[in-house]
């Protein structure tokens, strides 16, 4: 390796690697390739082995066991609490977008000073660190007791209203669907948030020089232009709201029925497995697999949707 | 990365201009909607911020009541008994963290390296990033799911390294995602002022890309170890519950989490008492945690 003056390098810091360096270069990105590997195995480990797990009793059990209802006596069902499962997301995530997207915006649109601004989203971001089973115990002594004069003041008057059809007597729907949207509020905020700051300035600029109100634009163009990171947050929002565990374990109230009522106590998915599990039989175990394998299902469905959705519109992807 | 025009931009009106209509004055309809939905976004943004308020309010109040030297070197009060502390479920949500740490870290920092700078855009690259992003997403009470049936069926016992499995599933794609992120941020001149001095890729790597790049990986490694300590559904039928101090390792371990899940429901004030106070154990280190990330991250990348 002599160099093309043909002197020697004498003092020269940089050299080729040796066989050596070389050697290791190659072992090192081999590693790193394996540990990369190791991810996607362990999601597919993860989805294998819980099917596998849900396969005998879904044999045996089949269909009936996503349309009926009763738990117990040989037969079992899942239907009250899928439907719990939804109806709780649905209304968590419907509170949780209509706060969440609007504090997007006014983190984004200039309404506050820039320090301010990041201030305010840490602090938001902040409400996702809380662990759920600490939002769980809130919710028994804060949340259910708040609501209660207002929701059986509701029932009361309102009762022909099937979302008011029972009296809040402790857990129930709506205090596991709000804390749920508080749960939910930060990963919508902070994926519309990247979503709205992606929408180029030109297009801001031109919707004022158009004579645009500051809302005239917003509603106008940026929103449009950054509908499709929303939308994406607001599907990655429902998947983490159908998977909610903890904190519906302790709030939703934990009953087998179905109810359009918004204070009846209901049940969901992640909720039962919970609830269900410590002290499950050898049979029950395989039914609740089974129920875990359809949580798993619903939620890989609506992730897989929510990430390709939002694929290329924000930075980050929508991982906070 | 720029998202789609909208096809359909606002017509523009057909009339001259119409000069008072551009007069900002609350009088006029427009300027006054506007108004009207910028008050309202700032009261929603302030509402938000009112449950974490509230809830930092009752876990410093109700919590605070007994943090005291007991609290951190007794074991968790039976039904009806007074006093007790956490000290088992303490050392129970470090034992699983730590686990589920040693487990997470290396294989998302290496297959962070991988993604960020070996990779070249593979298919195999988007598959590890999509699989992660996934996994993000899923239930966390599948992974203690997956955990049971791979651990505790095999070993036929419920114990801190099942729950530590458990653990690692969610914090793999947290250490993973950030920790790319930050590789990516090392500006190229660094990696090419490397490769000038013939380097190999591996030794840019080593010695100056990860060197750089710490703070991020610090951060991402800090936000999976606060949402590991705080997470209850994975350690339910995994580390299970455990009420005297842990000895051997597989065996039932007590945590944190799971203490204040089970006291939760408790009919006795005293057995309430320590989940309030378990809570604000909890909540503290979660959000030092979270903060210093915060920081750390702050600090040390440019803001985009």
């Amino acid at each position: 390796m002599s160099n093309v003056l043909g002197t020697e390098r004498a003092d020269a810091i940089s050299r080729p690697p040796t066989s050596f360096e070389w050697f290791n270069d190659r072992a090192f990105r081999s590693l790193t390739f394996v540990f990369a590997l190791l991810t996607l195995v362990a999601v597919l480990a993860l989805v294998v082995d819980v099917t596998w797990a849900g396969w005998p009793a879904m044999q045996e059990h089949g269909v009936e066991f996503l349309t009926t209802s009763r738990w117990g006596g040989g037969h079992y069902g899942i239907l009250p609490e899928i439907w719990g499962t939804l109806y709780s997301s649905i209304v968590g995530v419907a509170i949780g977008s209509l706060f969440g997207v609007s504090i997007a915006i006014f983190l984004t649109e200039n309404f506050l000073p820039p320090v301010l601004a990041l201030v305010c989203k840490n602090v938001i971001e902040l409400l996702a660190a809380i662990p759920s089973v600490v939002y769980g115990l809130w919710g028994i002594f804060v949340v259910i007791p708040l609501l209660r004069p207002g929701a059986n003041w509701l029932h009361d008057h309102l009762g022909w209203i099937p979302f008011f059809g029972t009296r809040l007597s402790g857990p129930g729907l709506l205090p596991a669907a709000l804390v749920l949207a508080i749960m939910v509020l930060p990963t919508i905020t902070a994926v519309s948030r990247d979503a709205l700051a992606a929408v180029p300035h030109r297009l801001r600029e031109a919707a004022y020089g158009l004579g645009a109100t500051q809302w005239e634009a917003i509603l106008g163009v940026i929103l449009p232009t950054a509908k499709r990171g929303v939308y994406g947050a607001i599907i990655l929002a429902f998947g983490r709201a159908l998977g909610e565990t903890m904190a519906l374990a302790m709030l939703v109230g934990n009953n087998n029925v179905i109810s359009t009522s918004l204070f009846s106590p209901a049940d969901t998915l992640a909720a039962m497995i919970a609830n269900r599990f410590p002290e499950a039989s050898h049979t029950e175990v395989g039914l609740l697999m089974y129920a875990a394998l359809v949580l798993m299902a619903i939620t890989l469905i609506v992730n897989v949707v929510g990430t390709w959705i939002i694929r290329g519109t924000t930075l980050s992807g929508g991982v906070r | 990365m720029i998202p789609d025009v909208p096809e359909k931009l606002p017509a523009i009106p057909e009339r001259p201009i119409d000069l008072p209509n551009l007069e900002r004055s609350l009088r006029h309809p427009r300027t006054f909607i506007s108004a009207a939905l910028s008050v309202l976004v700032a009261i929603l943004t302030i509402l938000a911020i009112v449950p974490l308020v509230s809830v930092l309010y009752m876990v410093i109040v109700r919590g605070s009541q007994r943090i005291n030297l007991a609290l951190f070197t007794e074991l968790p009060p039976a039904a009806r008994m007074e006093g007790g502390g956490i000290g088992n479920a303490i050392l129970g949500t470090a034992l699983c963290v730590i686990i589920g740490a040693a487990l997470s870290v290396p294989v998302g920092i290496l297959g962070a390296v991988y993604l960020a700078e070996f990779s070249e855009e593979s298919r195999i690259a988007a598959a590890v990033r999509f699989a992660a992003r996934v996994l993000t997403g899923l239930p966390s009470i599948l992974a203690g799911v997956f955990a049971y049936t791979l651990i505790v069926l095999t070993t036929g016992r419920f114990s801190a390294p099942a729950g530590g499995l458990a653990l690692a599933l969610l914090m793999l794609p947290i250490v993973l995602l950030t920790a790319e992120e930050a590789i990516r941020s090392v500006p190229q001149k660094m990696r090419e002022a490397a490769y000038g001095m013939g380097a190999t890729h591996t030794q840019v790597v080593c010695m100056v890309v990860l060197p750089t790049a710490i703070p991020g990986i610090l951060t991402g490694v800090m936000l999976a170890v606060a949402r590991a300590a705080g997470e209850t559904a994975p350690l339910l039928f995994t580390a299970l519950f455990f009420d005297y101090w842990p000895g051997r390792l597989l065996q039932p371990t007590a945590s944190l989490a799971v203490l204040i899940y089970d006291f939760s429901s408790s009919p006795f004030p005293n057995q309430i008492e320590i989940a309030w106070a378990a809570s604000l154990v909890l909540v503290v280190v979660v959000l030092l945690l979270n903060i210093t990330a915060q920081l750390i991250s702050r600090r040390s990348t440019p803001v985009r």
